[in-house]
């Protein structure tokens, strides 16, 4: 009876799925419209008419565009990876990489994969484009106008594969080391109902409920002058902090902390004590039980937090771009950089490249990772 | 578990966090009570350029940073009491808007204008946030179940971006003749610039801040909607509960512990507002109290950055993250001695 009666009228679901197909286009279009910026001359990405943003007959006139060829081809490509990534390629990691070493096999499968598009769609189709516009006639005219000069001034003149590489650097170091110093606190936390345990709780989240610039104001004066209060204790060499990545890491993990260890403990309440009861009968100490018993079923829980942990090292403007100099500035401060006085709407279309860039490995984590972020979100509150 | 593993496991973990929040925390308190600048000494310098009769000779007092033997600055370090939080209060100032009832030179002077504007953002926000996030989960979980997956990837897409990015992408489609000022224009009949006053650019902060964190509620809320009871509905509606009446009645009530915490969390990172200010440039219209700290960070055209005042700002911001907390942690609190005794 229920499903009929709970049947809702025809104008309900249509106001429904109204909305909900409003919401979609809200949450689309600013991203989706500054990536179709990014390909057009400035005048057009900047035109107030959203026809001439789209199709850009100025970056056309001026000899750059797509022809009805290219996109084929270029859309065939990009379906092409996206099929391997999310169909071949989780056989291929399983069946070729060895015991043990999934996670190096996953690493190198998506390098692997990573490389060869971009050697095939920035190489090895334009060069077969250049070949087969001539020859395809009207298939071969450009149709929409679109240049990717932008994005080549970004990542060779601006110098941004040195900001990119800086944000690997920083954000591989501050996942790696949030989740191994986490899941060792989440677990203690989780499997102790101390009172001290509770403090300790209380005290992360007092601790994430602080404004970053606080912190930053009490880091500055001391990196600054670490050299002199470092001396007596490291001699001559002793390193200025201010500036160096590893410095920037320290204090993003920190930062992370309180986040990282609620978000596992709430994972790891989620296993049953027996497990580890199990093991410890079996005469393994707190620490193997842990190692060998608990880690193997907590992969979910952390690739969940390590995400999170990611997106905060990715996306900080306010630490990084107070804490490290320009030569090893990350990408959004560096982004932050382009604009002063002398701006100019190519700047700004650079810089709308450069922001492009910035988002497109955050849509592929999502594309990649959608279920485990949906589990982090809801992780916390589930448990209160 | 004994205490010993206990400390083990968690030392790492406690160990970073006293170093890296609790010691910079204590430091900054400190820091607001001292002042650091460089000695000056005044130097007589005489200038003499060659003149028809003979040569002309000025003398001019300069006061010129001290030099160590090293050449570097020295500098010394000075106990201020209050002196740095009155350089940020401005107490005169404050008092002489106060007494003249204008909210026009209250808003002139620059914390207050911030705190006024991070007060107003974080409660204007919050209601929006949480009613965008249910009505989206309301209908995400409406919609058939083939089309759900791909409705939660695009709904996740404001809230995984960078937020410098986000207020960026935004600020573009609006600024000068952006897209959709071009539109809104067409549809008003008549020319707007959102860019050149205060309340605009905080409406659009507020759009912005609403795009990017309502998928966070949302997703939480379509989770709780997946366990709400479906006995309890279903004798609702034997009872003749109207829709709106089992959404008010049983859904909501249900949900009532997600929405505590999305609003904490929303509270919590909402009063931290500073990325809007960085991606819309609104410096010159509107600023919020974090970014006030991070201004007095950055080094000025001089190369000097003010950490003293930073550090009294820092304090001053804490006051409400404080405010914001005492309720939580009492509520904790007390669940805890319960959940104990």
């Amino acid at each position: 009876m229920s499903a009929r009666a709970l049947r809702q009228p025809l104008g309900l679901r249509l106001a429904s799925g109204s909305f909900l197909a409003l919401w979609c286009l809200i949450a689309a279009f600013p991203i989706v419209w500054i990536t179709v910026m990014s390909f057009k001359a400035p005048v057009d990405a900047f035109s107030s008419n959203a026809l001439h943003v789209i199709f850009g007959p100025e970056t056309l006139a001026r000899g750059k565009g797509w022809s009805v060829l290219d996109i084929v081809l270029g859309g065939a490509v990009i379906w092409a990876t996206l099929w391997l990534a999310m169909r071949a390629l989780p056989g291929a990691v399983r069946a070729w990489s060895p015991q043990g070493a999934v996670a190096l096999g996953w690493v190198l499968g998506a390098l692997g994969l990573g490389l060869g598009f971009i050697v095939v769609f920035f190489v090895a189709v334009p060069a077969l484009t250049g070949l087969l516009n001539p020859l395809a006639g009207p298939l071969g005219q450009d149709v929409i106008g679109a240049t990717t000069e932008h994005y080549r001034t970004v990542w060779i003149e601006r110098g941004f594969a040195n900001n990119f590489k800086n944000s690997l650097i920083v954000t591989t170091g501050v996942v790696t080391v949030s989740l191994t110093v986490g899941t060792l606190a989440g677990y203690g936390l989780a499997r102790s109902g101390s009172t001290l345990a509770f403090w300790i709780l209380i005290l992360a989240l007092v601790f994430r409920a602080l404004p970053h610039s606080v912190l930053v104001a009490g880091y500055l004066p001391v990196f600054i002058n670490s050299a002199e209060w470092l001396a007596p204790i490291l001699g001559d060499n002793a390193p200025t902090l201010y500036g160096k990545p590893l410095a920037v890491i320290a204090v993003l993990v920190a930062i992370n902390q309180p986040f990282t260890i609620w978000m596992l403990r709430s994972f790891f309440s989620n296993i049953p004590a027996d497990l580890d009861e199990a093991a410890r009968v079996d005469g393994c100490s707190h620490f193997q039980a842990f190692r060998r018993v608990i880690m193997p079923v907590m992969w979910p829980g952390v690739i969940t937090t390590g995400l999170f942990s990611f997106l905060l090292a990715y996306n900080d403007f306010l630490v990084t771009s107070l804490l490290l100099d320009a030569s090893n500035q990350t990408m959004v401060p560096a982004i932050a950089g382009m604009f002063n006085r002398e701006t100019t709407t190519t700047d700004q279309v650079v810089a709308v490249a450069a922001a492009v860039s910035i988002t497109a490995p955050l849509f592929l984590l999502v594309m990649a990772f959608q279920r485990q972020i949906v589990s982090g979100l809801t992780a916390g509150a589930v448990k209160g | 578990m004994k205490f010993k593993t206990f400390a083990a496991f968690v030392a790492p973990s406690v160990f970073m966090m006293l170093l890296f929040i609790a010691f910079p925390l204590v430091s900054v308190f400190i820091q607001s009570f001292y002042v650091t600048q460089p000695v000056y000494e005044t130097v007589a310098v005489e200038t003499c350029t060659p003149g028809f009769t003979g040569q002309i000779c000025t003398t001019e007092t300069k006061s010129v940073p001290r030099l160590d033997d090293n050449g570097k600055i020295v500098e010394v370090t000075r106990f201020v009491g209050l002196e740095s939080y009155r350089n940020v209060l401005e107490p005169a100032r404050f008092w002489a808007a106060v007494k003249a009832r204008s909210w026009a030179a209250l808003q002139a002077i620059d914390f207050w204008k911030a705190l006024r504007f991070t007060l107003m953002f974080t409660l204007v926000t919050l209601p929006l946030v949480i009613g965008m996030g249910l009505a989206i989960a309301i209908v995400i979980n409406n919609a058939s179940r083939a089309i759900r997956g791909p409705v939660i990837f695009v709904s996740l897409l404001p809230f995984i971006i960078t937020p410098v990015i986000g207020a960026l992408s935004i600020n573009w489609l609006f600024r000068g003749d952006g897209i959709l000022t071009a539109g809104l224009e067409w549809w008003l009949g008549r020319d707007i610039a959102l860019f050149a006053q205060a309340w605009t650019i905080e409406l659009l902060m507020v759009l912005y801040r609403v795009w990017h964190v309502a998928p966070f509620a949302a997703i939480v809320f379509y989770a709780g909607l997946q366990t709400v009871n479906q006995d309890s509905l279903e004798s609702a509606l034997i009872d003749g509960a109207s829709r709106w009446e089992r959404l008010r009645y049983i859904i909501i009530p249900h949900l009532m512990p997600l929405i505590t915490f999305v609003a904490i969390i929303h509270l919590m990172d909402t009063y931290r507002v500073f990325e809007e200010i960085v991606g819309f440039s609104s410096q010159g219209h509107v600023i919020s109290l974090q970014w006030l700290t991070y201004d007095f960070l950055k080094p000025d055209q001089a190369g000097n950055r003010s950490i003293s005042r930073a550090s009294a700002s820092a304090m001053l911001t804490m006051i409400g993250i404080v405010i914001i907390l005492v309720p939580l942690l009492r509520r904790t609190w007390r669940d805890h001695r319960g959940a104990g005794a």
